[in-house]
């Protein structure tokens, strides 16, 4: 091996074997264990796949975070493209980027007081709707939870997209747009045939890191509604602690590595995306 | 004409993202009498709607005086969040900017998939590495003590990420140059490499750290001891008939992340744009 290669394998070596020890070795043990009964480590097979394949809580979990990642992610898209192409050239964008930013640096912890005050039996919200006239919910205890998990998740995500949009727009020439009007192309045409062609690999990323960042919204989802939540919001993450909880290991071994084999796929169309040229 | 409604629109938007603050904010400088006949029907069940002002009616800093005198186990809290905080970003500097360096920089035997692995890496949930987390912790006697929520995070693979993306950016050709002018790799990479990319440097470091002030799942999984939590755990925790303490801590909470927000908003969306966006 050449010198040059030895130097450049010295400086990724440190965080390599950190890497291997505190993920990768143990991870390799979690699929090892998934083949395996949780009690006397005796070989069973695709046993354990079976199990959590056909667990109601399971299906149920499943089902929620389709549905919320469904429903999210286009919504996201849409909301923060409208923006972004709206701040763009725009001389309140800088301020209002800020504003549509800083939600990511509010702490979790920090919302829940709010949530609980506006979305009580009594709260904020229901005020709202009373002095309008119209019957409030118990919106943590009802269906609506799902929808305020949505709004979390809008919430904390909108700025962090608006400003990937915007670099994404800001790379289309000026000179294209120009052009375009000179031939007679209305402000419609040219969103139609030069923005949203020039935007199309920045969706896809953005959409692939959405559907990551939505992993997160368990955060608000826990800390508000506790362990066992409104069904509508019971999401895999729900599961996975309750399953740790419970120690069933064996499950949770098996869950891990199909959530896992989920994510590598989402990664390597990901990475065909960036155009696959690492070096 | 045309551009007002949308403008109003997203400075409406902007004011809900913003809104939480300004709660927070109000509702510390609020003395007892005040909260508690504003949110009584949340609070303490009384009749009636919960209703909230814009800005406190007599403001007082008297919760803040209180949580900073009569709560001793708010310092330990708060001191603990510091110190995951800081231990984690140090850690991820010391072992991440080297290893950034190296895959930007060399050429080596299986580079490729190594960096595949850890983008990989970088997007699962904690969910899904939770198992292999706690096994690991377990092996090594780590769980319930700091280091054990420290060192794996340290070794995340997500900065490495961002600061690869910036040092490939260095131009080879100083670094050729200085090579013939006869510096080392470790010279050039202290004196040319880690100048020219200390922009993604504290990128990393702004991302990282508005994540980890927010530790919610790795705490919770991994440290049964409640004195060891971090802010992020106790905030939640506080019982709600101590509204003006919840307030109060909350805010203490934001403010070192909206700080930091502030200070390095432009590196965070450089950050942003990085972590997506392929130059």
């Amino acid at each position: 091996m050449k010198k040059r290669q030895m130097t450049g394998i010295l400086f990724v070596l440190p965080s390599l074997i950190g890497v291997c020890i505190f993920v990768l070795i143990p991870f390799l043990d979690v699929i090892r264990r998934s083949f395996l009964e949780a009690v006397n480590s005796r070989w069973v097979g695709i046993q354990n796949y079976l199990t959590v394949f056909t667990n109601p809580a399971f299906l149920l979990a499943g089902k929620n975070t389709l549905r919320f990642v469904g429903i999210c992610i286009p919504l996201l898209i849409v909301l923060s493209l409208s923006i972004a192409a709206f701040l763009n050239r725009q001389a309140a964008g800088g301020i209002l980027k800020t504003c549509f930013l800083l939600p990511m640096a509010i702490p979790v912890a920090s919302v829940v007081l709010l949530w609980r005050v506006l979305f009580h039996n009594s709260g904020l919200l229901n005020h709202l709707l009373h002095s309008l006239g119209y019957a409030g919910t118990d919106w943590m205890n009802t269906g609506f939870a799902f929808w305020i998990l949505v709004i979390s998740y809008l919430w904390r995500n909108l700025g962090y997209n608006i400003v990937l949009w915007m670099a994404g727009l800001s790379s289309i020439p000026v000179s294209l747009y120009e052009a375009a009007r000179v031939d007679g192309a209305g402000s419609f045409q040219c969103f139609l045939k030069i923005t949203m062609p020039g935007l199309m690999p920045t969706l896809f990323t953005i959409s692939v890191l959405s559907l990551l960042n939505s992993f997160k919204v368990f955060r608000e989802g826990y800390l508000v509604a506790g362990d066992y939540p409104h069904e509508s919001m019971y999401l895999l993450q729900h599961l996975f602690n309750n399953w740790f909880r419970d120690l069933s290991l064996d499950k949770m071994a098996a869950g891990a590595v199909t959530c896992a084999a989920v994510i590598f796929a989402l990664v390597l169309i990901l990475k065909k995306s960036w155009g696959g040229e690492e070096d | 004409m045309k551009k007002i409604l949308p403008l109003l629109f997203c400075f409406l938007l902007a004011g809900i993202a913003c809104y939480p603050i300004l709660f927070l904010l109000t509702g510390s400088l609020m003395a007892d009498t005040e909260l508690s006949s504003l949110l009584g029907p949340v609070l303490k069940g009384s009749k009636g709607y919960a209703s909230f002002r814009l800005l406190p009616m007599m403001p007082t800093l008297k919760h803040y005086a209180g949580l900073l005198l009569d709560s001793p186990e708010f310092f330990v809290m708060f001191w603990n969040s510091v110190k995951l905080t800081a231990g984690i970003l140090a850690g991820q500097v010391l072992v991440g900017i080297p290893a950034a360096w190296g895959f930007a920089k060399y050429r080596f035997p299986l580079k490729k998939a190594v960096f595949t692995l850890y983008i990989l890496l970088m997007m699962m949930p904690f969910q899904v590495t939770m198992l292999s987390n706690y096994l690991v912790l377990d092996r090594l006697h780590l769980l319930n003590t700091h280091a054990g929520i420290i060192l794996p995070a340290a070794f995340s693979t997500f900065p490495v990420f961002i600061m690869y993306r910036f040092f490939c950016g260095v131009p080879g050709s100083i670094l050729e140059a200085a090579q013939i002018d006869g510096a080392g790799p470790l010279q050039i990479f202290l004196h040319i490499g880690l100048p020219l990319g200390s922009a993604g440097v504290v990128s990393a470091v702004v991302l990282s750290f508005l994540e980890y002030w927010n530790l919610i799942e790795q705490p919770l999984t991994f440290l049964q001891d409640k004195r060891l939590w971090p802010l992020s755990l106790y905030l939640p925790n506080i019982s709600l008939d101590r509204a003006g303490i919840a307030f109060t801590a909350s805010v203490t909470a934001l403010f070192p992340a909206v700080l930091i927000f502030l200070s390095g908003q432009d590196y965070l969306e450089q950050g942003i744009i990085a972590s997506a966006i392929k130059e």
